[in-house]
């Protein structure tokens, strides 16, 4: 199995990620016959007999015709693939069990156009996408995540059938990206632990729905309701509206507060939900992980670096 | 780093997607184009039906309506292929194979879903499109092919992308067959001819080939006389001989039963004329396939073809039936008499009749008792044709039992093979051995390429006789009665408003003159494309240098040749439309100068800020800069970049002066 591998990568050239922008020379593309095309020769393979048998000096010439059009084929398939430019586009961090989204610039290096060609990473779904001469656009991988961490695309295979899917050619780049997965939020965590938290100060629900105090960019977490609607019909970005209750709540999230039975991924788990929840209220929080603490804050930043440390966490 | 590890997703078994419309209507219209042809061909009842399946089909593509189920289309293959075998008798063979091919293609027609049942319609309508060349490979045939493929082809190409419109599908196809055609060439050239049959025909192969027949009975050369059908061409070296005397020798035919006559005994060997003296004329003939043994040549033959003989009566015989078209050289001796050294017991077999047409016979006798010689006799019977009330028409009443008196007495109407019959027969009973010839008379010149075309309507038949001393010597009776038709042509010898074939007559020049140019066309077809066999194949090869044309060096030089081809087609393909931008390449090549002076272009830096970084380090060419990157801007993303504009910006970063650091 581990022969296969290395086979594998000796033979297609896989020699680790590989830093932007990732040219498909000649000697990446490979081309081999599709079912469909082995059909195809099979068919001309019996006509010739017929041919043969019958004397059909035109039917010779149909045939080879025909088996030209094979070779022109394969010639134009690897051409649809050939030179094509992928470079690493944008990657958003998601949470474990969500599906995330390579983004791919995928750039057409000739002056004619590209056609069908489809792309997917190992696991994940395949996406196809045709290309305008000199045209470059963006595709989105997904793949689906299952644990927390940097999630790398891998070997991602680009591939073509066009024009007549008898041939397909394909190639494997391993663009250099990565996306952060946070730990999955326990689904029916116990409330956010306000009163357990000897710093916390009063345990006030200091949501601060009363006064407003600012807008901050919009992250995918935030209550809808908050979303400054008046804002996005001017034609601005999701703002999220922040309010400040009298005097904000504090939270320190603990790690070591938590029941000792459990598991590391089941505390990180938790940790996500009650980050999210405090976030989503607006509390200042802190986190603090064996070896790693996070000093109260408030606003994305903080919520990214604590997502962050979480999704980490041990690495 | 906690890396996902993705399972096998991909491991499931890629699902054939399913057809989009547009795809279907390909799909309908190359199995429509393919199709065409079969119509001439096919039972009527198949031609029907399939046609009433396929109109179904677009009925059920218009209203969107679900597939028939899987049991009605069990009953249509079961139903289809016993009426296939109920109208052939069998299933093997060329045409019951090609109505199954057919039963099958619409019956795919009616269960297509997903692409792969697309790719197994477009496949069978390659293999349908050969089986047209079945019945027929002339230039016609061959352009309707080239213009199916083009459409089966896109269909292809529409089930690779769908969303294009038809003539960029249809252009594509083009291009791409346009581009594999310098690989037939080369393959056709080289691809090493092996001559078939692999394995035993189908009994039905060669039907429907005319021609001479090996009997004769009134009626039958007069029937072919109506076909413009070519029976072979014919090229002199040299001189041709001149039209009277330009007669091709067929079946000969000794024995007679009253009303046909037929071949008689064949075997036994015969010395060949010296052509190395006399009226020797070189020629080779090119012969259409009629499924028969014998080869045409002038009177008499004096070389053999390879694979054939000269049987007794001076025919030549083929080996094997001639059932594709061949092409020999020959030698004739026109002034060569054979027979000299017949056998008596040959002579008496000359002699034989049956016991009927008792007037014949009792004026036959009248004449030999009148006449001194046999010359006198021959004359005599001649001049009968001559001055009594005879006529040579193509359509002369049928006759009974006693064929030669009715013909000699009641009707006297007929066609070549009348007079010869009649003229045989009454030799015969008169004691002279005589026997019936078949074959072609004349021939018409072709003044484009100078090839004499001879037609199934210049069939004839004639009498030898034999003399003593002499051997058997042609009496054409027909030349007696309707001597134009020797000199000229059937259509100067009928009587005007006969049923001429087409192609005979005489009034209308302009259309013989375009038929001479398209026969000339049609005529070199045969000789170098389907004409292409085995042994043209060596001549043709030895001829362009290769000094021993087997196998292995064609398919060596084949393969070599192919490799170069794909080789330049992937340089042409590959190379021909990959350029950076050149506004790019500018760029590029600016950076690339500046590196030289250190001042390097970063990756991730953009036009405006390496101007900025480039005129701080150098305040000279701050301005100079600045233009050259409002340019770059402009023509890489703006909308507006003009030749103008380009043209400026190479100017510009070719003129730009760049002094060392100090």
């Amino acid at each position: 199995m581990a022969a296969a591998a290395s086979f594998k990568r000796w033979l297609f050239r896989l020699y680790g990620p590989e830093s932007a922008p990732i040219v498909l020379t000649q000697r990446r593309v490979y081309v081999l016959p599709t079912k469909a095309g082995l059909t195809y020769a099979a068919a001309l393979g019996f006509m010739l007999i017929g041919a043969i048998n019958y004397n059909l000096s035109l039917g010779y010439a149909l045939i080879f015709l025909l088996a030209g059009l094979g070779l022109v084929a394969l010639l134009h398939t690897f051409r649809n693939l050939v030179q094509l430019e992928i470079s690493p586009g944008h990657v958003e961090p998601v949470f474990a069990g969500d599906s995330t989204c390579f983004g791919l610039q995928v750039r057409n290096r000739r002056d004619l156009g590209r056609f069908s060609i489809s792309l997917h990473c190992e696991g994940g779904g395949t996406v196809s996408t045709d290309l305008a001469a000199s045209a470059t656009t963006s595709v989105s991988l997904p793949l689906a995540t299952r644990r927390r961490g940097w999630l790398r695309p891998g070997r991602v295979t680009l591939e073509t059938r066009y024009p007549l899917c008898l041939v397909r050619a394909w190639s494997y780049v391993e663009p250099d990206m990565r996306c952060l997965v946070y730990p999955r939020p326990e689904a029916s965590a116990p409330p956010l632990p306000l009163s357990a938290t000897g710093e916390a100060g009063g345990a006030r629900t200091g949501m601060g729905t009363e006064d407003f105090s600012g807008l901050r960019t919009h992250q995918p977490a935030d209550s809808p309701r908050h979303v400054a609607w008046k804002a996005v019909a001017r034609g601005q970005p999701l703002l999220t509206k922040q309010f400040m209750g009298a005097d904000t709540a504090q939270v320190w999230l603990y790690w070591r507060e938590l029941p000792p039975d459990m598991g590391v991924e089941a505390r990180l788990s938790r940790l996500t939900r009650w980050l999210i929840d405090a976030h989503a209220r607006g509390l200042a929080y802190g986190l603090r992980l064996p070896g790693k603490e996070i000093p109260l804050g408030q606003g994305a930043r903080q919520y990214q670096d604590c997502l962050e440390a979480l999704a980490l966490h041990g690495n | 780093m906690a890396t996902s590890t993705p399972g096998k997703v991909r491991g499931a078994r890629r699902v054939s997607p399913a057809l989009t419309r547009s795809q279907e209507l390909w799909l309908f219209a190359c199995a429509v184009v393919t199709l065409l042809p079969d119509v001439e061909y096919a039972p009527v009842w198949l031609t029907v039906a399939v046609a009433a399946g396929i109109v179904w089909r677009l009925a059920l593509w218009w209203r969107r309506a679900a597939l028939p189920s899987r049991w009605l289309l069990t009953f249509l293959v079961v139903a289809g292929s016993a009426g296939i075998f109920f109208t052939y008798r069998q299933f093997f063979g060329k045409d019951p194979g090609i109505a199954l091919l057919i039963l099958f293609l619409a019956l795919k027609l009616l269960e297509m879903r997903s692409v792969r049942d697309g790719l197994s319609v477009i496949f069978l309508c390659y293999f349908l499109l050969l089986t047209h060349f079945l019945n027929e490979q002339g230039i016609g045939v061959a352009g309707f092919t080239l213009t199916a493929l083009v459409v089966v082809t896109a269909a292809l190409a529409s089930l690779g992308h769908a969303g294009r419109s038809v003539a960029e599908q249809l252009r594509l196809s083009a291009v791409m067959l346009a581009q594999a055609t310098p690989f037939m060439l080369v393959l056709f050239l080289l691809f090493p001819r092996v001559q078939g049959p692999l394995w035993g025909m189908p009994a039905d192969a060669y039907s429907g080939m005319s021609g001479l027949s090996d009997t004769m009975s009134p009626g039958s050369i007069s029937n072919l006389s109506l076909s413009g059908e070519i029976a072979f061409r014919v090229k002199f070296d040299g001189e041709a001989p001149p039209k009277p005397a330009l007669y091709w020798r067929g079946p000969v035919l000794t024995l007679f039963d009253g009303r046909t006559w037929r071949a008689g005994a064949r075997q036994g060997k015969v010395s060949l004329p010296d052509t190395a003296s006399g009226r020797t004329f070189r020629y080779s003939v090119t012969l259409e396939p009629h499924n028969k043994h014998w080869l045409f040549a002038l009177e008499m033959p004096g070389t053999l073809p390879p694979d054939a003989v000269l049987a007794r009566d001076y025919q030549l015989l083929s080996r094997m039936p001639v059932r594709s078209r061949i092409r020999y050289e020959m030698q004739s001796r026109l002034d060569f008499v054979p027979g000299a050294e017949e056998s008596e017991a040959s002579l008496q077999s000359h002699l034989n009749m049956p016991a009927n047409n008792p007037r014949t016979r009792a004026l036959a006798m009248q004449w030999r008792s009148e006449s001194a010689t046999d010359e006198a006799l021959i004359r005599r019977m001649l001049d009968h044709f001559r001055q009594e009330n005879f006529f040579y028409t193509l359509t002369p009443p049928l006759l009974g039992e006693n064929s030669i008196d009715q013909f000699l007495f009641d009707t006297r109407r007929g066609f070549c093979e009348h007079f010869a019959s009649a003229f045989v027969f009454a030799m015969r009973a008169a004691g002279v051995p005589a026997r019936v010839v078949t074959g072609y008379q004349g021939g018409e010149q072709n003044p484009v390429d100078g090839y004499l075309i001879v037609r199934q309507s210049d069939a004839h038949a004639w009498a030898e006789v034999w003399l003593k001393d002499t051997g058997w010597v042609r009496i054409d009776p027909t030349a007696a009665i309707a001597p134009s038709r020797i000199e000229a042509g059937l259509a100067s010898a009928v009587p005007a408003g006969e049923p001429l074939p087409f192609f005979v007559r005489a009034d209308l020049s302009w259309l013989r003159d375009i038929r001479f140019r398209w026969d000339a066309v049609t005529n070199s077809w045969n000789q170098w494309v389907l004409g292409y066999t085995p042994q043209r194949q060596r001549e043709v090869l030895s001829r362009l240098g290769m000094r021993e044309p087997d196998w292995k060096a064609m398919t060596a030089v084949m393969a070599a040749l192919c490799g170069l081809l794909l080789l330049g087609l992937t340089f042409w393909t590959l190379h021909k439309r990959i350029h950076a931008d050149k506004t790019v390449r500018a760029w590029n090549r600016l950076s690339r100068r500046l590196a030289r002076v250190g001042l390097a272009r970063k990756d991730w830096e953009g036009p405006a800020d390496y101007a900025r970084r480039v005129a701080l380090a150098q305040p000279e060419l701050a301005r100079p800069m600045e233009t050259i990157a409002a340019l770059y801007i402009e023509l890489r993303y703006g909308k507006l970049g003009s030749k103008a504009t380009q043209q400026q910006l190479h100017g510009l970063i070719a003129n730009l002066e760049i002094a060392a650091p100090k």
